[in-house]
């Protein structure tokens, strides 16, 4: 080895001598890769942007309209104008609350098992990888689920409750994984100073640890919100579309905003019927990106300083 | 420095005793057995949830399987509702796998440029925001990525698919479709690979910026350029976290519903089945969703479910895969080692996903 490098060592010539340079091919292979990775980056946002462009550009228009906001589709045909999305916004909303009243109490009391209880228990580790797991599982199949218990088994109807019900199980796990990342960073510190003065244990957990990682866990519940929001399997299986205002989850159909959309994309070439689709897009589209900027924002806000 | 990694193994380490040595409530304090059964319910709850939906799609499936007249696994046929039923999920599986295998093709190259771009290549001061960026896209909803990729890519991507159709015509995957439809196999996969691309990226970016700092600065004080570095150190390191988040994104591409109901046109009945990509088809999902409408009988929906639970377990054994590769070999290709270093930072909250 030593021979042949001596051998290649180019004769000193006088100049400082060029420790930093390079040899042309890798040279060029490093700017290759940087050129390709930019280029990566760039081919990544142009669909975000080209959605976001086409959603905004077509269905801002209804939504100036403060009828958009009050009023429900009842009576509206494809080919007449007007109504709105009231019944529809009210729909997603109605859903995703049940939703979460069911699944954040689970969630988070999960994730103190998780963290508080099971650390580092067999148990745990099996509960954790079923997480996993439901995480992993498609919306469809949650639906199906549901199906199976809900109205073959129990013989209920098809009601926007039994949505509510399947998109826990959507949302269970990312609340759950997010609020068990804030437990663990909440410190130990805390812990053993109020266990210090003699606090029980579940009052520590209740009046220390959550309390110094809430900001994130609501993180966690807009984050499941939005991605339940935006689901539209469990909504074609478990519930009926209606063009009315129904505000009962447990009786009758229920409008929703992907269905709305789902209800009029094979009717896009009738300009109102394109607009109202292109306008209940672009309001769930701002729903649900909400929900992700306010999550972000409080997770910036509320980081737990583990120092 | 506390050690709050939630892994490390239940023996006190010898610098002072942690929580579990440390629980001097009294013991058997109502609120606390409460408090504790309650959050081990909710653990036995979650374990349970996964246990039903088994338990429940297998029930409902095995009747309708018994009077099937066809075989299951390997029939083309789905006659649900004919007498006696016949259905087999051959050409779902088929269209669901091909489909989410050509998404992760195109995904994961792409994702590891972008985890590599927000990692090692953005300014310091963009790189947050370029990532919160490209987290949005998994905010859109998957039926808006339905309609925008049947009105507004399909076109865009005709050109593509003709080309390729001619010139790789003779594989029996790129064979040119007897109809002329829009809603190919094709489309829906890059439509796929989109939605799965934050996912993946997401995860990479994780453990790319885990490199440790000495292999980084290693690598470059040997006078390694930047890609050099990323080579020798960051791709090694990361492999085994880029497999895995390759395999989620597959999860995620597989059970994909409305998106590929929407873009994906059903082939008509009497079709000829074609193993092109070039052609329409239907997924395990799309055709459940597809045919909501017709769960009226017990076989009917007995065959339906059937086909969810073969999606279930499916993408059970993917995400399994995908965990497993994460907990044998940890970043590096080692066992995941539990060393922390002061100033070391927690994971951001893209790890949930």
């Amino acid at each position: 080895m030593t021979t042949t490098l001596a051998a290649n060592r180019p004769a000193y010539d006088g100049k400082t001598l060029d420790l930093t340079g390079k040899s042309g091919a890798r040279a060029f292979r490093n700017t290759l890769a940087s050129v390709l990775i930019t280029l990566c980056f760039l081919i990544a946002l142009i669909p975000l942007v080209w959605i976001l462009w086409t959603v905004i550009s077509k269905g801002y228009g209804l939504l100036l309209d403060g009828g958009w906001w009050s009023e429900s589709q009842r009576g509206v045909t494809v080919r007449r104008e007007g109504g709105g999305a009231y019944h529809a916004i009210m729909g997603t909303l109605i859903m995703a609350l049940i939703t979460a009243v069911i699944a954040v109490p689970i969630a988070i009391l999960g994730a103190i098992y998780l963290v508080e209880y099971g650390r580092g228990t067999k148990a745990a580790r099996v509960v954790s990888f079923m997480i996993d797991i439901l995480t992993g599982v498609p919306s469809i199949v949650a639906a199906l689920f549901v199906y199976a218990v809900w109205i073959t088994v129990f013989g209920f109807n098809r009601v926007g409750f039994a949505v509510s019900l399947s998109l826990v199980l959507l949302m269970l796990p990312v609340v759950l994984r997010s609020t068990e990342e804030m437990l663990k960073l909440v410190p130990d510190e805390l812990r053993e100073a109020s266990y210090a003065l003699g606090v029980p244990k579940w009052k520590t957990i209740l009046k220390v640890v959550v309390p110094t990682a809430f900001g994130g866990i609501i993180t966690g519940v807009m984050l499941g919100l939005a991605r339940v929001m935006g689901e539209t399997a469990p909504l074609l299986i478990l519930v009926g579309y209606s063009k009315n205002i129904n505000l009962n989850p447990f009786e009758g159909f229920m409008g929703a905003l992907p269905t709305m959309i789902n209800q009029d994309r094979t009717e896009l070439a009738l300009q109102p019927a394109a607009d109202r689709v292109w306008a209940a897009a672009l309001t769930l589209i701002l729903l649900v990106l909400l929900l992700n900027i306010l999550a972000r924002l409080v997770a910036r806000f509320s980081k737990v300083n583990s120092k | 420095m506390s050690s709050t990694d939630g892994t490390a193994p239940p023996t006190a380490p010898p610098d002072g005793p942690r929580d579990e040595k440390l629980e001097l409530g009294p013991v058997g304090h109502l609120g606390d057995r409460l408090f504790a059964g309650m959050a081990r319910g909710s653990g036995v709850l979650v374990v349970a949830i996964v246990a039903f939906v088994g338990i429940f799609l297998l029930a409902l499936a095995i009747p309708a399987l018994a009077n099937n007249e066809s075989s299951f696994l390997f029939s083309r046929i789905w006659e649900p509702g004919a007498n006696p039923p016949q259905f087999g999920i051959a050409a779902l599986f088929y269209t669901t796998v091909i489909s989410s295998i050509i998404a992760m093709a195109i995904a994961v190259p792409i994702a590891v440029g972008v985890a590599l771009f927000t990692t090692y290549y953005a300014p310091k001061r963009l790189a947050a925001p370029v990532a919160h960026a490209i987290d949005l896209l998994a905010a859109v909803p998957s039926i808006i990525y339905g309609l925008w990729g049947i009105l507004f890519f399909a076109p865009i991507l005709r050109p593509v698919i003709d080309g390729l159709g001619s010139a790789l015509g003779w594989i029996p995957l790129f064979q040119k479709s007897v109809t002329d439809n829009v809603g190919v196999v094709f489309t829906a996969s890059v439509v796929l690979a989109i939605m799965i691309l934050p996912v993946v990226t997401a995860i990479s970016r994780e453990i790319f910026a885990q490199t440790p700092v000495a292999h980084r600065e290693g690598a470059l004080a040997l006078g390694s350029t930047r890609w050099e570095m990323i080579r020798m150190a960051v791709l090694p390191y990361g492999r085994s976290g880029v497999v895995s988040a390759s395999m989620l994104g597959l999860g995620r591409a597989l059970g994909e519903t409305v998106a590929v109901l929407i873009i994906l046109s059903v082939p008509n009945g009497n079709d000829p089945w074609t193993s092109s990509i070039f052609a329409g088809g239907e997924t395990f999902a799309s055709k459940i969703a597809n045919n909501a409408a017709e769960f009226d009988s017990p076989d009917k929906t007995g065959a339906y479910i059937a086909a969810g639970l073969v999606l279930f377990v499916v993408t059970f054994l993917v995400n399994s895969a995908a965990r497993l590769i994460v907990a044998r070999s940890g970043p590096g290709g080692k066992r995941p080692r539990r060393i922390k270093r002061i100033g070391d930072k927690p994971q951001s909250e893209g790890a949930t996903l």
